[in-house]
Protein backbone atom coordinates (compact mmCIF):
# COMPACT_ATOMS: atom_id res chain seq x y z
CA UNK A 1 0.00 0.00 0.00
CA UNK A 2 1.65 3.10 -0.93
CA UNK A 3 2.03 5.55 2.58
CA UNK A 4 -0.77 8.30 2.40
CA UNK A 5 0.71 11.78 3.37
CA UNK A 6 -1.01 12.56 6.39
CA UNK A 7 -1.85 16.93 7.17
CA UNK A 8 -2.26 17.33 11.26
CA UNK A 9 -4.69 20.00 12.08
CA UNK A 10 -3.72 21.69 15.27
CA UNK A 11 -5.71 24.47 17.02
CA UNK A 12 -5.53 27.79 16.43
CA UNK A 13 -4.22 29.11 20.01
CA UNK A 14 -3.87 32.65 19.35
CA UNK A 15 -6.61 33.68 18.04
CA UNK A 16 -9.54 33.99 21.16
CA UNK A 17 -13.09 34.35 20.57
CA UNK A 18 -14.10 35.70 23.94
CA UNK A 19 -17.62 33.78 24.64
CA UNK A 20 -20.20 34.65 27.23
CA UNK A 21 -19.96 32.20 30.26
CA UNK A 22 -23.22 31.11 30.64
CA UNK A 23 -23.48 30.59 34.87
CA UNK A 24 -26.31 27.62 35.31
CA UNK A 25 -26.15 24.27 35.77
CA UNK A 26 -25.25 22.57 39.16
CA UNK A 27 -25.16 25.71 41.32
CA UNK A 28 -27.73 25.99 43.86
CA UNK A 29 -29.10 29.48 43.38
CA UNK A 30 -31.51 30.56 41.47
CA UNK A 31 -30.65 30.47 37.63
CA UNK A 32 -30.28 33.94 36.05
CA UNK A 33 -33.55 34.60 34.20
CA UNK A 34 -31.35 36.18 31.75
CA UNK A 35 -28.98 33.62 30.70
CA UNK A 36 -31.71 32.49 27.62
CA UNK A 37 -31.50 36.15 26.38
CA UNK A 38 -27.90 37.33 26.23
CA UNK A 39 -27.10 39.04 22.55
CA UNK A 40 -23.90 40.21 21.57
CA UNK A 41 -23.10 43.59 22.88
CA UNK A 42 -23.55 46.84 20.38
CA UNK A 43 -20.80 47.55 18.04
CA UNK A 44 -20.30 50.88 15.97
CA UNK A 45 -17.75 48.90 13.48
CA UNK A 46 -21.19 46.61 12.62
CA UNK A 47 -23.70 49.31 11.93
CA UNK A 48 -20.98 51.72 10.07
CA UNK A 49 -18.64 49.05 8.36
CA UNK A 50 -21.26 48.06 5.54
CA UNK A 51 -18.07 45.78 3.60
CA UNK A 52 -15.26 45.46 5.39
CA UNK A 53 -13.04 45.35 2.49
CA UNK A 54 -13.86 48.10 0.82
CA UNK A 55 -14.06 50.58 4.03
CA UNK A 56 -10.85 53.10 4.48
CA UNK A 57 -10.64 56.16 6.81
CA UNK A 58 -9.48 59.87 6.22
CA UNK A 59 -9.09 62.79 8.33
CA UNK A 60 -11.05 65.88 7.47
CA UNK A 61 -8.52 69.38 7.24
CA UNK A 62 -9.79 72.50 6.83
CA UNK A 63 -13.55 73.54 6.56
CA UNK A 64 -14.87 73.33 2.92
CA UNK A 65 -17.62 70.83 3.68
CA UNK A 66 -19.09 72.61 7.15
CA UNK A 67 -22.16 73.11 5.81
CA UNK A 68 -22.53 69.53 5.40
CA UNK A 69 -21.39 68.72 8.90
CA UNK A 70 -17.92 67.92 8.26
CA UNK A 71 -15.36 69.80 10.46
CA UNK A 72 -11.85 70.09 10.93
CA UNK A 73 -10.18 67.17 12.51
CA UNK A 74 -13.66 64.60 11.55
CA UNK A 75 -13.10 61.04 11.13
CA UNK A 76 -14.47 59.70 7.73
CA UNK A 77 -15.98 56.15 6.74
CA UNK A 78 -15.60 55.75 3.10
CA UNK A 79 -16.77 52.93 1.59
CA UNK A 80 -14.94 52.34 -2.03
CA UNK A 81 -18.03 49.74 -3.21
CA UNK A 82 -20.67 52.41 -3.52
CA UNK A 83 -20.70 53.67 -6.85
CA UNK A 84 -20.50 57.65 -7.14
CA UNK A 85 -23.62 59.33 -7.73
CA UNK A 86 -24.64 62.81 -8.02
CA UNK A 87 -25.52 64.39 -4.70
CA UNK A 88 -23.00 61.76 -3.11
CA UNK A 89 -20.56 63.13 -0.91
CA UNK A 90 -17.09 61.67 -2.61
CA UNK A 91 -13.09 61.34 -1.66
CA UNK A 92 -11.73 62.97 -4.88
CA UNK A 93 -7.96 62.90 -5.79
CA UNK A 94 -7.66 66.35 -8.09
CA UNK A 95 -4.88 67.36 -8.94
CA UNK A 96 -2.42 66.26 -6.92
CA UNK A 97 -4.81 66.28 -3.48
CA UNK A 98 -7.29 64.39 -1.90
CA UNK A 99 -10.11 66.51 -1.18
CA UNK A 100 -13.89 65.80 0.20
CA UNK A 101 -16.75 67.20 -1.82
CA UNK A 102 -20.19 66.46 -2.98
CA UNK A 103 -20.62 65.38 -6.51
CA UNK A 104 -22.82 67.24 -8.74
CA UNK A 105 -23.45 66.19 -12.37
CA UNK A 106 -24.94 68.48 -15.06
CA UNK A 107 -25.71 67.34 -18.08
CA UNK A 108 -22.20 67.06 -19.59
CA UNK A 109 -20.07 68.58 -16.41
CA UNK A 110 -18.89 67.39 -13.09
CA UNK A 111 -18.68 69.76 -10.48
CA UNK A 112 -17.26 69.37 -7.14
CA UNK A 113 -19.31 71.51 -4.56
CA UNK A 114 -18.01 72.64 -1.50
CA UNK A 115 -20.87 73.51 1.40
CA UNK A 116 -18.95 76.77 2.55
CA UNK A 117 -19.63 79.92 0.96
CA UNK A 118 -16.14 80.67 1.65
CA UNK A 119 -15.06 78.19 -1.16
CA UNK A 120 -15.93 78.06 -4.91
CA UNK A 121 -17.35 74.90 -6.60
CA UNK A 122 -14.67 72.88 -8.77
CA UNK A 123 -15.39 72.65 -12.29
CA UNK A 124 -13.61 69.06 -13.88
CA UNK A 125 -12.36 69.78 -17.06
CA UNK A 126 -10.83 67.85 -19.28
CA UNK A 127 -7.27 68.94 -17.84
CA UNK A 128 -8.03 67.56 -14.60
CA UNK A 129 -7.02 64.20 -13.51
CA UNK A 130 -10.21 63.11 -11.58
CA UNK A 131 -10.49 59.86 -9.44
CA UNK A 132 -13.36 59.61 -7.31
CA UNK A 133 -11.74 57.39 -4.88
CA UNK A 134 -14.43 56.45 -2.25
CA UNK A 135 -18.14 57.73 -1.19
CA UNK A 136 -18.12 58.90 2.37
CA UNK A 137 -20.95 56.93 4.48
CA UNK A 138 -20.49 58.05 7.96
CA UNK A 139 -18.97 60.96 10.07
CA UNK A 140 -17.15 60.34 13.71
CA UNK A 141 -17.17 62.94 15.46
CA UNK A 142 -15.45 64.20 18.76
CA UNK A 143 -17.59 66.75 20.87
CA UNK B 1 -11.58 25.26 -14.05
CA UNK B 2 -8.69 26.99 -12.45
CA UNK B 3 -7.76 30.15 -12.34
CA UNK B 4 -5.18 32.32 -11.07
CA UNK B 5 -5.25 36.03 -9.81
CA UNK B 6 -2.18 37.82 -9.21
CA UNK B 7 -1.84 41.63 -8.26
CA UNK B 8 -0.16 43.29 -10.93
CA UNK B 9 3.07 45.20 -9.15
CA UNK B 10 1.25 44.41 -5.85
CA UNK B 11 4.02 46.88 -3.33
CA UNK B 12 4.23 49.46 -5.88
CA UNK B 13 -0.20 49.08 -6.65
CA UNK B 14 -0.70 49.30 -2.99
CA UNK B 15 1.55 52.60 -2.84
CA UNK B 16 -0.07 53.96 -5.37
CA UNK B 17 -3.89 53.71 -4.05
CA UNK B 18 -2.95 56.12 -1.68
CA UNK B 19 -0.45 58.00 -3.24
CA UNK B 20 -2.20 58.25 -7.18
CA UNK B 21 0.50 60.74 -8.23
CA UNK B 22 2.82 58.19 -9.00
CA UNK B 23 0.41 56.22 -11.33
CA UNK B 24 1.80 55.85 -14.69
CA UNK B 25 5.47 56.62 -13.17
CA UNK B 26 8.74 54.26 -11.93
CA UNK B 27 8.24 53.32 -8.25
CA UNK B 28 10.68 50.81 -6.88
CA UNK B 29 10.67 49.24 -3.21
CA UNK B 30 12.89 48.76 -0.78
CA UNK B 31 13.89 45.75 1.20
CA UNK B 32 14.29 46.13 4.68
CA UNK B 33 16.59 48.59 5.78
CA UNK B 34 16.44 49.78 2.51
CA UNK B 35 19.31 47.42 1.20
CA UNK B 36 17.81 46.58 -2.22
CA UNK B 37 15.30 46.92 -4.73
CA UNK B 38 12.49 43.75 -4.03
CA UNK B 39 9.25 45.23 -6.10
CA UNK B 40 9.00 47.83 -9.47
CA UNK B 41 6.46 49.39 -11.37
CA UNK B 42 6.18 48.47 -15.59
CA UNK B 43 7.63 51.55 -15.90
CA UNK B 44 10.75 50.99 -13.53
CA UNK B 45 11.31 47.93 -15.39
CA UNK B 46 11.07 49.76 -18.56
CA UNK B 47 14.09 51.60 -17.03
CA UNK B 48 15.96 48.45 -17.25
CA UNK B 49 16.03 48.60 -13.04
CA UNK B 50 16.86 44.69 -12.27
CA UNK B 51 15.28 43.17 -9.64
CA UNK B 52 17.61 43.61 -6.16
CA UNK B 53 19.43 46.95 -7.60
CA UNK B 54 21.77 47.89 -4.60
CA UNK B 55 19.90 50.70 -3.62
CA UNK B 56 23.08 53.22 -2.82
CA UNK B 57 24.58 52.30 -6.23
CA UNK B 58 21.04 53.68 -7.62
CA UNK B 59 20.91 56.18 -6.15
CA UNK B 60 21.43 58.95 -8.21
CA UNK B 61 19.72 56.63 -11.21
CA UNK B 62 16.27 56.95 -9.11
CA UNK B 63 17.13 60.89 -8.78
CA UNK B 64 18.02 61.11 -12.73
CA UNK B 65 15.26 59.15 -13.79
CA UNK B 66 12.34 60.54 -11.53
CA UNK B 67 11.91 57.29 -10.08
CA UNK B 68 9.55 57.35 -6.75
CA UNK B 69 11.01 55.02 -4.06
CA UNK B 70 9.77 53.66 -1.12
CA UNK B 71 10.52 51.45 1.91
CA UNK B 72 8.66 48.57 2.01
CA UNK B 73 5.50 49.08 4.37
CA UNK B 74 4.97 45.62 5.15
CA UNK B 75 1.77 46.38 7.58
CA UNK B 76 0.25 48.41 4.50
CA UNK B 77 0.91 45.38 2.08
CA UNK B 78 -0.26 42.76 4.48
CA UNK B 79 -3.88 44.42 5.14
CA UNK B 80 -4.43 45.16 1.67
CA UNK B 81 -3.87 41.63 0.60
CA UNK B 82 -5.97 40.31 3.00
CA UNK B 83 -8.65 42.47 1.49
CA UNK B 84 -7.95 41.15 -2.03
CA UNK B 85 -8.45 37.71 -1.17
CA UNK B 86 -11.17 37.96 0.97
CA UNK B 87 -12.97 39.58 -1.94
CA UNK B 88 -11.98 36.63 -3.83
CA UNK B 89 -13.72 34.12 -1.50
CA UNK B 90 -16.71 35.37 -2.35
CA UNK B 91 -16.68 34.20 -5.74
CA UNK B 92 -15.43 30.43 -4.89
CA UNK B 93 -15.62 28.62 -1.61
CA UNK B 94 -12.13 27.02 -3.12
CA UNK B 95 -9.04 29.44 -2.78
CA UNK B 96 -5.71 28.39 -2.37
CA UNK B 97 -3.60 31.76 -1.01
CA UNK B 98 -0.62 31.19 -2.92
CA UNK B 99 1.13 33.91 -1.76
CA UNK B 100 0.83 37.55 -1.08
CA UNK B 101 -0.29 38.80 -4.16
CA UNK B 102 -1.56 35.44 -5.67
CA UNK B 103 -4.36 32.82 -5.41
CA UNK B 104 -5.60 29.92 -7.36
CA UNK B 105 -9.66 29.49 -7.11
CA UNK B 106 -11.25 26.79 -7.86
CA UNK B 107 -14.66 26.19 -10.11
CA UNK B 108 -16.53 23.28 -9.36
CA UNK B 109 -19.74 22.99 -10.85
CA UNK B 110 -19.61 26.41 -12.39
CA UNK B 111 -20.03 24.83 -16.20
CA UNK B 112 -23.24 27.21 -16.93
CA UNK B 113 -20.91 30.00 -16.11
CA UNK B 114 -19.44 32.33 -18.56
CA UNK B 115 -16.01 32.09 -16.81
CA UNK B 116 -14.63 35.24 -19.06
CA UNK B 117 -17.10 37.31 -17.22
CA UNK B 118 -16.79 36.04 -14.21
CA UNK B 119 -12.92 37.13 -14.48
CA UNK B 120 -13.94 40.36 -15.59
CA UNK B 121 -16.38 40.62 -12.69
CA UNK B 122 -13.68 39.78 -10.25
CA UNK B 123 -11.07 42.01 -11.84
CA UNK B 124 -13.33 44.98 -11.62
CA UNK B 125 -14.43 44.28 -8.06
CA UNK B 126 -11.17 44.15 -6.73
CA UNK B 127 -10.18 47.57 -8.45
CA UNK B 128 -13.07 49.27 -7.30
CA UNK B 129 -12.91 48.31 -3.42
CA UNK B 130 -9.24 48.00 -3.24
CA UNK B 131 -7.61 50.06 -6.10
CA UNK B 132 -5.28 47.21 -6.91
CA UNK B 133 -5.17 46.25 -10.20
CA UNK B 134 -4.92 42.39 -10.69
CA UNK B 135 -4.49 40.08 -13.97
CA UNK B 136 -6.71 36.79 -14.31
CA UNK B 137 -5.43 33.35 -15.61
CA UNK B 138 -8.27 30.39 -16.49
CA UNK B 139 -7.26 26.94 -17.48
CA UNK B 140 -8.67 23.57 -16.82
CA UNK B 141 -5.15 23.16 -14.35
CA UNK B 142 -3.10 25.32 -12.27
CA UNK B 143 0.16 25.13 -14.44
CA UNK B 144 -2.08 26.17 -17.41
CA UNK B 145 -3.81 29.05 -15.34
CA UNK B 146 -0.04 30.17 -14.03
CA UNK B 147 0.15 30.73 -18.39
CA UNK B 148 -2.89 32.15 -18.69
CA UNK B 149 -2.38 34.36 -16.21
CA UNK B 150 0.77 35.56 -17.88
CA UNK B 151 -0.68 35.85 -20.96
CA UNK B 152 -3.27 37.90 -19.46
CA UNK B 153 -1.07 40.48 -18.17
CA UNK B 154 1.36 40.58 -20.93
CA UNK B 155 -1.52 41.39 -23.73
CA UNK B 156 -3.81 43.32 -20.79
CA UNK B 157 -5.09 45.43 -23.69
CA UNK B 158 -6.35 43.17 -26.21
CA UNK B 159 -7.13 40.06 -22.88
CA UNK B 160 -8.88 42.97 -20.61
CA UNK B 161 -6.62 41.41 -17.87
CA UNK B 162 -8.45 38.16 -18.22
CA UNK B 163 -7.88 34.85 -20.30
CA UNK B 164 -8.90 31.61 -20.35
CA UNK B 165 -7.34 29.00 -21.72
CA UNK B 166 -10.39 26.99 -22.76
CA UNK B 167 -9.78 24.95 -26.05
CA UNK B 168 -6.92 22.65 -27.43
CA UNK B 169 -5.96 25.18 -29.67
CA UNK B 170 -5.10 27.58 -27.28
CA UNK B 171 -3.74 25.18 -24.94
CA UNK B 172 -1.14 24.60 -27.35
CA UNK B 173 -0.10 27.97 -28.61
CA UNK B 174 -0.10 29.18 -24.67
CA UNK B 175 2.77 26.63 -24.53
CA UNK B 176 4.75 27.31 -27.36
CA UNK B 177 4.71 30.67 -26.10
CA UNK B 178 6.18 30.35 -22.90
CA UNK B 179 10.09 29.94 -22.55
CA UNK B 180 10.83 26.74 -20.12
CA UNK B 181 12.51 28.75 -17.76
CA UNK B 182 9.13 30.51 -16.99
CA UNK B 183 7.28 27.43 -16.55
CA UNK B 184 5.87 27.13 -12.72
CA UNK B 185 8.31 24.86 -10.69
CA UNK B 186 11.22 24.37 -13.58
CA UNK B 187 14.01 26.02 -11.85
CA UNK B 188 17.26 26.76 -13.32
CA UNK B 189 18.66 23.42 -12.87
CA UNK B 190 15.95 21.88 -14.71
CA UNK B 191 15.64 25.13 -17.23
CA UNK B 192 19.57 24.21 -18.53
CA UNK B 193 19.43 20.57 -18.81
CA UNK B 194 16.22 20.67 -20.65
CA UNK B 195 17.58 23.63 -22.78
CA UNK B 196 21.16 21.86 -23.77
CA UNK B 197 18.45 18.79 -25.10
CA UNK B 198 16.61 21.57 -27.15
CA UNK B 199 13.20 21.66 -24.97
CA UNK B 200 13.14 25.84 -25.21
CA UNK B 201 9.34 25.86 -24.18
CA UNK B 202 6.52 23.91 -22.47
CA UNK B 203 5.09 22.68 -25.52
CA UNK B 204 8.25 20.80 -26.04
CA UNK B 205 8.49 19.81 -22.78
CA UNK B 206 4.95 18.18 -22.88
CA UNK B 207 6.05 15.59 -26.01
CA UNK B 208 9.19 14.52 -23.47
CA UNK B 209 8.39 10.64 -22.41
CA UNK B 210 6.72 10.04 -18.90
CA UNK B 211 9.56 7.58 -17.88
CA UNK B 212 12.32 10.06 -18.84
CA UNK B 213 10.59 12.97 -16.65
CA UNK B 214 10.14 10.52 -14.04
CA UNK B 215 13.33 9.10 -13.37
CA UNK B 216 15.34 12.98 -13.97
CA UNK B 217 12.77 15.17 -12.63
CA UNK B 218 10.75 12.82 -10.22
CA UNK B 219 7.10 12.37 -9.81
CA UNK B 220 6.46 16.12 -9.41
CA UNK B 221 7.80 16.74 -12.87
CA UNK B 222 5.41 14.00 -14.13
CA UNK B 223 2.50 15.76 -12.51
CA UNK B 224 3.54 19.18 -14.05
CA UNK B 225 3.58 17.46 -17.56
CA UNK B 226 -0.27 15.87 -16.91
CA UNK B 227 -0.90 19.44 -15.78
CA UNK B 228 -0.19 21.38 -19.23
CA UNK B 229 -1.37 18.80 -20.95
CA UNK B 230 -4.66 19.74 -19.56
CA UNK B 231 -5.23 16.63 -16.95
CA UNK B 232 -5.62 18.22 -13.31
CA UNK B 233 -2.46 16.60 -11.39
CA UNK B 234 -1.76 19.40 -9.18
CA UNK B 235 -4.19 19.75 -6.27
CA UNK B 236 -5.55 22.97 -4.73
CA UNK B 237 -3.92 23.78 -1.23
CA UNK B 238 -6.86 25.09 0.59
CA UNK B 239 -5.18 24.75 4.03
CA UNK B 240 -1.78 26.50 4.49
CA UNK B 241 0.88 23.78 5.20
CA UNK B 242 3.04 24.74 8.29
CA UNK B 243 5.87 26.69 7.39
CA UNK B 244 8.99 24.62 6.93
CA UNK B 245 11.72 27.37 7.32
CA UNK B 246 11.43 30.16 9.49
CA UNK B 247 14.31 32.95 9.50
CA UNK B 248 15.07 36.34 10.59
CA UNK B 249 17.88 37.98 9.31
CA UNK B 250 18.86 42.06 8.90
CA UNK B 251 21.44 43.82 7.39
CA UNK B 252 22.23 46.41 10.27
CA UNK B 253 22.05 50.14 9.50
CA UNK B 254 25.76 50.45 9.80
CA UNK B 255 28.18 47.99 10.77
CA UNK B 256 29.04 46.29 14.11
CA UNK B 257 31.91 45.60 15.55
CA UNK B 258 31.07 44.50 18.98
CA UNK B 259 30.30 41.22 20.43
CA UNK B 260 28.00 42.68 22.85
CA UNK B 261 26.17 44.41 20.30
CA UNK B 262 25.77 41.24 17.67
CA UNK B 263 24.92 39.27 20.62
CA UNK B 264 21.72 41.23 21.36
CA UNK B 265 20.66 40.83 17.47
CA UNK B 266 21.12 37.67 17.25
CA UNK B 267 19.33 37.34 20.58
CA UNK B 268 16.52 39.49 19.32
CA UNK B 269 16.21 37.18 15.95
CA UNK B 270 16.22 33.83 18.64
CA UNK B 271 13.14 35.32 20.31
CA UNK B 272 11.59 36.64 17.17
CA UNK B 273 11.91 32.87 15.65
CA UNK B 274 10.57 31.31 18.42
CA UNK B 275 7.76 33.78 18.18
CA UNK B 276 6.55 32.82 15.23
CA UNK B 277 6.85 29.13 15.91
CA UNK B 278 4.86 29.75 18.90
CA UNK B 279 2.49 31.38 16.43
CA UNK B 280 1.79 28.49 14.26
CA UNK B 281 2.53 25.80 16.77
CA UNK B 282 5.43 24.26 16.19
CA UNK B 283 8.72 23.65 17.60
CA UNK B 284 12.18 23.26 16.26
CA UNK B 285 15.25 20.82 17.01
CA UNK B 286 17.99 23.37 15.56
CA UNK B 287 19.10 26.29 14.60
CA UNK B 288 21.68 27.95 12.26
CA UNK B 289 23.12 31.44 12.81
CA UNK B 290 25.41 33.41 10.40
CA UNK B 291 27.41 36.38 10.58
CA UNK B 292 28.74 38.71 7.66
CA UNK B 293 31.14 41.57 7.11
CA UNK B 294 29.98 43.85 4.98
CA UNK B 295 31.16 43.61 1.20
CA UNK B 296 31.03 47.06 0.26
CA UNK B 297 33.16 48.30 1.95
CA UNK B 298 36.53 48.81 0.87
CA UNK B 299 39.88 47.42 1.91
CA UNK B 300 37.70 45.83 5.27
CA UNK B 301 38.82 41.99 5.69
CA UNK B 302 35.75 39.84 4.38
CA UNK B 303 34.59 37.51 6.57
CA UNK B 304 31.60 35.28 6.77
CA UNK B 305 30.74 32.32 8.79
CA UNK B 306 27.94 30.12 10.05
CA UNK B 307 27.32 27.47 12.59
CA UNK B 308 24.35 25.09 13.16
CA UNK B 309 23.55 24.13 16.80
CA UNK B 310 21.77 20.83 17.39
CA UNK B 311 19.36 21.48 20.49
CA UNK B 312 18.86 18.43 23.09
CA UNK B 313 14.58 18.75 22.31
CA UNK B 314 12.47 20.06 20.43
CA UNK B 315 11.37 23.77 21.80
CA UNK B 316 9.83 27.27 20.87
CA UNK B 317 11.18 28.73 23.98
CA UNK B 318 12.67 32.50 23.61
CA UNK B 319 14.86 31.68 26.49
CA UNK B 320 16.33 28.78 25.32
CA UNK B 321 17.05 29.65 21.43
CA UNK B 322 18.41 33.16 22.31
CA UNK B 323 20.92 30.82 24.86
CA UNK B 324 21.87 28.60 21.96
CA UNK B 325 21.84 31.53 19.44
CA UNK B 326 24.61 33.17 22.05
CA UNK B 327 26.20 30.15 22.24
CA UNK B 328 26.70 29.64 18.70
CA UNK B 329 28.01 33.37 18.33
CA UNK B 330 30.68 32.70 20.68
CA UNK B 331 31.77 29.69 18.30
CA UNK B 332 31.88 32.03 15.34
CA UNK B 333 33.19 35.59 16.21
CA UNK B 334 35.83 36.90 15.22
CA UNK B 335 37.13 40.57 16.59
CA UNK B 336 37.97 43.74 14.39
CA UNK B 337 35.67 42.45 11.85
CA UNK B 338 32.83 45.10 10.09
CA UNK B 339 29.63 42.79 10.37
CA UNK B 340 27.30 43.97 8.37
CA UNK B 341 24.59 40.99 8.41
CA UNK B 342 23.86 38.78 10.53
CA UNK B 343 20.76 36.03 11.04
CA UNK B 344 18.95 33.01 12.56
CA UNK B 345 17.71 30.25 10.41
CA UNK B 346 14.86 27.38 12.92
CA UNK B 347 15.66 24.12 11.52
CA UNK B 348 14.19 20.67 11.91
CA UNK B 349 10.26 22.06 12.78
CA UNK B 350 8.13 19.58 14.30
CA UNK B 351 4.30 20.49 15.46
CA UNK B 352 4.47 21.19 19.48
CA UNK B 353 1.80 18.65 20.37
CA UNK B 354 3.55 15.67 18.73
CA UNK B 355 7.41 16.54 19.32
CA UNK B 356 9.51 13.98 20.83
CA UNK B 357 9.90 14.24 24.70
CA UNK B 358 13.31 13.84 25.96
CA UNK B 359 13.53 11.00 28.58
CA UNK B 360 15.72 12.44 31.14
CA UNK B 361 15.79 16.55 31.89
CA UNK B 362 14.32 18.15 28.88
CA UNK B 363 12.41 21.49 28.98
CA UNK B 364 12.06 23.71 32.03
CA UNK B 365 8.41 23.09 32.34
CA UNK B 366 8.07 26.95 33.63
CA UNK B 367 9.24 28.23 30.29
CA UNK B 368 5.84 27.60 28.73
CA UNK B 369 3.75 29.41 30.95
CA UNK B 370 6.21 32.16 30.55
CA UNK B 371 6.58 32.23 27.08
CA UNK B 372 2.33 32.42 27.04
CA UNK B 373 1.97 35.17 29.02
CA UNK B 374 5.31 37.11 26.75
CA UNK B 375 2.72 36.58 23.71
CA UNK B 376 -0.01 37.69 25.60
CA UNK B 377 1.48 40.53 26.79
CA UNK B 378 2.93 41.44 23.34
CA UNK B 379 -0.59 40.58 22.01
CA UNK B 380 -2.14 43.33 24.47
CA UNK B 381 0.29 46.09 24.72
CA UNK B 382 2.34 46.16 21.32
CA UNK B 383 5.53 43.63 20.23
CA UNK B 384 9.07 44.40 22.26
CA UNK B 385 7.36 45.61 25.09
CA UNK B 386 9.01 43.06 27.15
CA UNK B 387 12.77 41.25 26.34
CA UNK B 388 15.03 38.81 27.50
CA UNK B 389 17.69 40.51 29.52
CA UNK B 390 20.10 40.13 27.13
CA UNK B 391 18.23 42.16 24.56
CA UNK B 392 18.88 45.80 24.83
CA UNK B 393 15.56 47.78 26.24
CA UNK B 394 16.62 51.17 25.61
CA UNK B 395 17.79 50.15 22.09
CA UNK B 396 15.14 50.41 19.93
CA UNK B 397 16.61 48.51 17.00
CA UNK B 398 14.63 50.81 14.18
CA UNK B 399 15.04 49.42 10.84
CA UNK B 400 16.32 52.06 8.25
CA UNK B 401 13.31 53.46 6.66
CA UNK B 402 13.91 56.54 5.35
CA UNK B 403 11.06 56.32 2.31
CA UNK B 404 8.56 54.71 4.34
CA UNK B 405 4.99 56.05 3.74
CA UNK B 406 2.24 56.03 5.83
CA UNK B 407 0.44 52.95 7.21
CA UNK B 408 -2.96 54.30 5.87
CA UNK B 409 -5.24 51.41 6.91
CA UNK B 410 -3.55 50.00 10.07
CA UNK B 411 -2.88 52.82 12.16
CA UNK B 412 -5.81 55.57 12.94
CA UNK B 413 -2.99 58.46 13.19
CA UNK B 414 -1.86 57.69 9.70
CA UNK B 415 -4.94 58.04 7.71
CA UNK B 416 -4.98 60.08 5.00
CA UNK B 417 -6.25 63.57 4.84
CA UNK B 418 -8.69 65.57 2.95
CA UNK B 419 -9.24 68.95 2.59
Amino acid sequence: MAPQKLTFFHPDQDQQKSLHLVQEGISAGFPSPADDFKELRISIDQEVVRNEEATFYARVSGESMQGAGLDDGDLLVIDRSMEPQHDKIAICYIDGEFTVKRLKVVSDAVFLMPENPKYQPIKVTEENELIIWGIVTYVVKKL
Amino acid sequence: MFALVDCNNFYASCERVFQPQWEGKPVVILSNNDGCVIARSNEAKALGIPMGAPAFQYRSFFKQKGVCVFSSNYPLYGDMSSRVMSILEQYTPNVEIYSIDEAFLQFKGFDLFDLQAEGQRMRKQVRRWTGIPVSVGMAPTKALAKIANKIAKKFEVKTGGVYCIDTEGKRIKALKWTAIGDVWGIGRQHRKRLEAMGVTNAWQFTLLPDDWIRKQMSVLGLRLKKDLQGIPSIQLEEVQPLKKGIATTRSFEGTLTDFSDIEERLSTFASSCAEKMRKQGSSCTALLIFLRSDPHKKGATLYRNSCVLTLPYATNSSIVLSKYAVLGLRKIFKEGIHYKKAGVMIMGLVPTATRQLPLFGGEEVKHLAVMQALDRIHKRFGPHQMKLANQDLQRTWKMKQEHLSQRFTTEINEIITVK
